[in-house]
């Protein structure tokens, strides 16, 4: 087996000049032994192990997944596919030990049921309650894994036929901020950007993130910018010296390396810079947006030297990367983890936006946003609402917009939860260890190893009164808790829709049956729904779909005269070459490349998806201090001035402790880590040091190491390097589950272990990478 | 300007009882993370507040003796409840703190608007201003609290 995307992570260049198109390359896999010539037949599809969606076909051979083949045709990827996703796709379907029957738990075992009897206990507990207690004792917690059509009907049966807010999805651990900062910037979701802006651009910041791991495909495509004619020059915002890093210093761009947790300094001061400068668009400023003269008292403070002072960056390496910002006459910003995960991570992306709307550069070729996302189909979760948001980009405060949905459901509007912010999971999960969540249910996610301070996050799956349900692909560490498990059927054993982080929609086609009795999670939650009984205002069932196109049909409908308008696509015009970017309609047949071109954004009152927050404390803003801003379609600029970390640094933890990502492992490595190549190429965790706080502690490159919080501990190998002084470095997707057998201590290697409960005051977002930690040396 | 003075010390213990409240708060609570967090937060805020009043309090005087606004003085917390719905009492507690404090910053910005006293109305304004984010934070989160607390709570 070929399996050198391993070694060389973006393959070979295709470098072109500014403005032309990306050239094609198509990569391949097969498993061994089987060739191009063996093939039955190649189903489309689109990868779903990180949050790019390359346009893929699925290889069929004697009904089974044995490959994939990047599209060349789509407009994504080019033909290209990364390392996870041509090793990581289809060797988990076969896996011997993918769950095929339902499990219950008897006498604290889980053993082998059929689906009547799992069900039965599921609805007998779930009508127990409903009828004592009510819908605030559901908890629905899902993924960003699913399918569009599974999102929404999730989304129906939970506030239409339960009426329960509490449900989330595990994209509020990892895209909650991209959500969040549209939100309070443009007045609603939706990413302004496009990835073809990479072949416009002539500056490429990148905030704390690695693209070069997290979305290998999306840096090659800047890999071929950057080695061609008429390069942008990058700049990386990042603590870490990633090769990002390196290719920021290699064009002539910056490393901004600011100390974890201080973001919201670096952009005050960036932000301060261009005003001082006189790099804004004064005309679009008055025109386009409203807050300037606030945001200005805000950042006023911030000098290049008052970033240095706090975040450690020297003065003039904010004075070039403002510069560059400044003067460039088609900058694209991308931003994940390192703000989004970080403290006050929506103010820091939102700054962003400022840097953008102040200079006028949206909506143009190559001047633009992409707020990244963590997951393939977080987007459908939040344009869905089964993570927190109203479905179709709605206002849960804007009693029309609720009416909107009944109407649609045939609903009461008092059913649908609509009386405060829906519930976010660190908030279900507090309420569950309070016991007033009774019912849990969990899909296609794990939290057990995935959540902040996950020895918590354990103790509370384990609780008696709190009745676990885990539908997904294995036995995970969360399955492994549950009281219920239902056995389902994964990317390519199903069909239905995702969207990519550049608004791309993709079919993704059902190519081969799922095994023994798994379901896919649409059937799942219809027949929940079914067993339930919920009923619509007529009497009819709720969920009245059977098939994934129905549902796309039914969701279309909910998205009409919404930004997020998907009222021209079928699933016969995503057949074609290529996927297609929303919104697609009357108006835009063929889809839309880049939002905002006109400087007219979502943020009238009537129209928007939120009427903001306050970024420092996340108090909401109200229907009538909205309307009395009259924002009127132009975007806000919000500003917040810099806090301190939640946890600082002490004598006891004096080491500052960020956890991340490795480009050959995705999430909990449920499907990577069933991949031969990619576990062997990182099959056990380890952590990362700087230098001198590793000869400071007598720790050589390879000794094994204890790095303890305040939370927990874990028991790792050393990596020294990379980090700057005083930080350490820990990738989270390492739990117990140890495929190959080669971990040296499986349990005490889980990353959340040392992490807190906290979270961003406006997204939610749980803070992955701020907090204080101490390392010691235990053997060599 | 007896009554002025009483009002600026009015707000300066006011705001002191609201800084100790939303600490006690904050400590009593401290496993509800937000709360606990956003509580030092605000309370810094009110600190804030008081230092920014002194200067005026040191020309203004404090007077304490007048027996009327005397009335207006609020106890703080000096304990938490326990549980969901303690939590859903103590953020009213506050609110109402907040709001003494607040209506307490626009009586002293008439009072400096009559005086044509510039550096006393801005302070005035702007803590006025913090506090509506104080009370807006307040009403958020009682509103995300109310009905599990008052429905499901065990």
């Amino acid at each position: 087996m070929t399996t050198e995307r391993i070694d060389d992570v973006w393959g070979a260049r295709t470098p072109h000049p500014r403005a032309t198109a990306w050239p094609t390359r198509v990569d391949l896999h097969l498993e061994d032994g089987v060739s191009e010539a063996d093939v039955d037949r190649w189903v489309q599809s689109a990868c779903l192990l990180c949050s790019n969606g390359c346009g893929c076909d699925i290889a069929v051979k004697d009904g089974r997944m044995v490959g994939v083949r990047g599209r060349e045709t789509d407009r994504v990827n080019h033909g290209r596919l990364g390392p996870k996703g041509l090793y990581g796709s289809t060797p988990w379907a076969s896996s011997p030990d993918r769950l095929t029957r339902p499990l219950v738990r008897e006498g604290g075992r889980l053993v082998e049921t059929d689906w009547d009897t799992a069900m039965g206990r599921i609805v007998e507990r779930s009508r127990q309650l409903l009828d004592e207690e009510g819908p605030l004792t559901h908890g629905f917690y899902t993924s960003g894994q699913l399918f569009l059509e599974e999102y929404y009907v999730q989304a129906v049966v939970g506030k239409a036929g339960i009426g329960t807010p509490h449900m989330d999805g595990n994209t509020r651990l990892c895209t909650a901020t991209s959500a969040a900062a549209f939100k309070e910037s443009f007045g609603a979701d939706g990413q302004p950007g496009s990835y073809e802006d990479i072949e416009h651009c002539d500056a490429l910041f990148l905030y704390g993130h690695n693209m070069a791991e997290t979305q290998t495909v999306l840096w090659s495509r800047v890999l071929d910018r950057t080695h061609g004619d008429d390069p942008p020059r990058v700049v990386c915002v990042d603590p870490r010296r990633t090769t990002v890093a390196a290719e920021a210093e290699r064009t002539g761009g910056v490393h901004l390396r600011p100390r974890v947790g201080t973001n919201q300094a670096l952009m005050n001061a960036l932000t301060r810079e261009l005003m001082e400068n006189g790099w804004v668009d004064e005309a679009y400023v008055a025109t386009h947006t409203i807050g300037f003269d606030d945001l200005r008292s805000v950042v006023a403070p911030y000098t290049p030297e008052e970033a240095e002072r706090v975040c450690g960056v020297p003065a003039d390496d904010v004075r070039r990367a403002a510069r560059i910002f400044g003067e460039a006459e088609a900058p694209l910003s991308t931003v994940l983890q390192g703000f989004y995960q970080s403290h006050q991570a929506t103010a820091a992306s939102v700054a962003v936006h400022n840097l953008h709307l102040l200079r006028g550069m949206i909506g143009r070729p190559g001047a633009g946003v992409l707020q990244m996302n963590g997951q393939p189909t977080a987007q459908n979760n939040r344009e869905c609402g089964a993570d927190g948001d109203l479905t179709g980009f709605r206002n849960w405060d804007n009693p029309e917009h609720v009416r909107q949905l009944a109407d649609q459901w045939n609903v009461d509007p008092m059913t649908i939860p609509h009386w405060a912010p829906p519930t976010h999971v660190m908030q279900m999960f507090s309420y569950a260890e309070a016991g007033s969540i009774e019912l849990l249910w969990i899909s296609a996610t794990n939290p057990a190893v995935s959540m902040p301070e996950s020895a918590r996050i354990r103790r509370i799956l384990s609780k008696p009164e709190v009745f676990v349900i885990v539908q997904d692909l294995f036995l995970t560490e969360t399955a492994e808790l549950a009281d219920v498990v239902l056995p389902a059927a994964g990317w390519g054993e199903k069909t239905g829709c995702f969207t990519n982080v550049d608004r791309t929609v993709h079919l993704s086609e059902q190519a081969v049956d799922p095994p023994g009795e798994a379901r896919s999670d649409l059937d799942i939650f219809v027949a929940y729904a079914d067993a339930m009984g919920f009923v619509d205002r007529d009497g009819a069932p709720l969920v009245k779909w059977r098939t994934p196109e129905q549902v796309f049909e039914a969701w279309k409908e909910s998205t009409r005269g919404r930004p997020v308008d998907y009222t021209g696509l079928t699933y016969a015009k995503l057949r074609g070459p290529s996927g297609i970017q929303w919104p697609v309609n009357e108006e835009h047949p063929d889809g839309t490349a880049r939002l905002y071109a006109d400087g007219v954004f979502p943020s009238d009152t009537d129209v928007c998806e939120t009427y903001g927050h306050d970024l420092v404390t996340g108090a909401t803003v109200t229907e009538q201090e909205h309307r009395a801003l009259a924002p009127g379609g132009r975007a806000f600029l919000k500003g917040a001035p810099y806090l301190p970390p939640h946890e600082e640094p002490d004598d006891a933890y004096p080491l500052r402790y960020t956890t991340g990502r490795s480009v050959y492992q995705f999430h909990t490595r449920t499907k990577t880590g069933r991949s031969r190549p990619l576990d062997d190429a990182a099959p056990d965790a380890w952590v990362e040091l700087a230098a001198a706080d590793a000869e400071a502690r007598g720790i050589a490159d390879g000794d094994r190491v204890r790095v303890e919080s305040p939370r927990g501990a874990i028991e790792v190998r050393a990596r020294i390097g990379r980090v700057m002084e005083g930080a350490v470095f820990a990738p989270f997707h390492y739990g117990h589950w140890d495929p190959a057998g080669t971990a040296e201590d499986a349990d005490a290697r889980q990353a959340n272990e040392l992490t807190m409960t906290v979270w961003d005051p406006v997204s939610k977002q749980p803070v992955f990478k701020t907090a204080a930690c101490q390392v010691t040396r235990i053997g060599g | 300007m007896p009554h002025l003075s009483t009002y600026v010390g009015l707000a300066d213990h006011s705001e002191k009882t609201l800084a100790d409240s939303f600490r006690a708060v904050a400590d009593g609570h401290a496993h509800v993370s937000d709360v606990h967090f956003t509580c030092l937060t605000l309370a810094g805020w009110s600190d804030d507040h008081r230092h920014r009043l002194a200067s005026v309090v040191e020309r203004y005087g404090e007077d304490t003796d007048i027996d009327e606004p005397e009335r207006l003085h609020a106890a703080g917390l000096a304990e938490v409840r326990e549980g969901e719905v303690g939590l859903l009492r103590d953020l009213q507690d506050l609110h109402v703190l907040a709001s003494l404090v607040q209506t307490t910053w626009t009586v002293v910005a008439q009072g400096a608007q009559g005086l044509r006293d510039t550096e006393l109305l801005e302070v005035a304004h702007h803590c006025n201003a913090e506090t509506s984010r104080q009370l807006s934070w307040l009403n958020t989160r009682m509103k995300v609290a109310a009905p599990q607390a008052l429905i499901v709570s065990p």
